[in-house]
């Protein structure tokens, strides 16, 4: 079952975000794109990491896209036929080097299993232990990760500020 | 369960179906989501690893690379509009006034 479950959501993560690329328009783009980001909130419940894929499901497939989405629409983009066409002669030559590059990818991860670490104290019976996977994230965060997570909060302000300078008129 | 294995090989298709956007298309907003496209495989590797690691670690950092994408899609968004504003194109190939 779980293997079964696992096959459809990565054939429909690749195959949204294959498409993310493929389409023309910019629109379709961005809804196979919230396909995509779906179908990985699956994978990561299939992998047991209940908070990022409520996440996921919140802050990807909810709030980036419908951002995406609000200015594709501003900007009421439409797909125009001569960079079909350059498309079409580039990914002529890019799709065989990204399969090559996917070797590459692998490869290099494989390398990296050969060193991991032996494994850690962190398994799913102390994270029931913890009271659920939320529950102990949320106590590492805030305990292990609160420095970070204090430093995040200026992260925000500064791209708050940053995007009402960015967007604002300018008065001439 | 499913392997490690599994998860990376999703993991590095996703990323390289990202890049691949980024080098073949030209609209600077499907450029914009191509990137989050590898962010996210970079995610669902750090997830797996830590499942496989059994340490938490690794959702923590999830966590964090999720809040650095939200401040870079909206700072990006934000330019793109203001490239769309003074150029009234998102076409990366007609946008090169940095060119010389």
């Amino acid at each position: 079952m779980e293997l079964f479950l696992f096959v459809i959501f990565s054939l429909l993560t690749v195959g949204s975000a294959a498409a993310v690329v493929w389409h023309p328009h910019p629109v379709k783009s961005a809804l196979f794109l919230i396909l995509s980001f779906f179908s990985m909130g699956g994978l990561y419940l299939l992998l047991q990491a209940e908070f990022i894929a409520l996440m996921q499901v919140l802050v990807y497939a909810g709030a980036v896209m419908v951002l995406f989405l609000f200015v594709i629409m501003l900007l009421n983009l439409k797909p125009r036929g001569e960079d079909r066409t350059a498309f079409k002669v580039r990914i002529r030559w890019a799709g065989p080097l990204a399969l090559l590059f996917v070797g590459g990818v692998l490869t290099a991860m494989t390398g990296a299993l050969a060193r991991v670490a032996p494994a850690g104290a962190q398994g799913p019976e102390w994270v029931v232990a913890q009271g659920g996977n939320i529950r102990a994230l949320g106590r590492l965060l805030f305990t292990r990760g609160l420095l970070p997570f204090e430093v995040t909060s200026i992260l925000l302000l500064v791209a708050v500020v940053g995007v009402m300078v960015l967007a604002k008129k300018e008065r001439r | 369960m499913v392997p490690l294995h599994g998860y990376l090989v999703v993991s590095a298709l996703l990323f390289v179906i990202g890049v691949t956007g980024v080098l073949v298309r030209r609209n600077a907003i499907v450029i914009l989501m191509c990137i989050e496209l590898m962010l996210n495989a970079a995610n669902l590797s750090f997830v797996a690893f830590s499942r496989e690691l059994q340490n938490l670690s690794g959702q923590i950092f999830v966590f964090f690379v999720m809040v650095v994408a939200a401040a870079e899609v909206t700072v990006g968004l934000a330019i793109i509009v203001t490239l769309y504003r003074n150029w009234k194109t998102i076409h990366v190939d007609e946008i090169r006034m940095l060119k010389g």
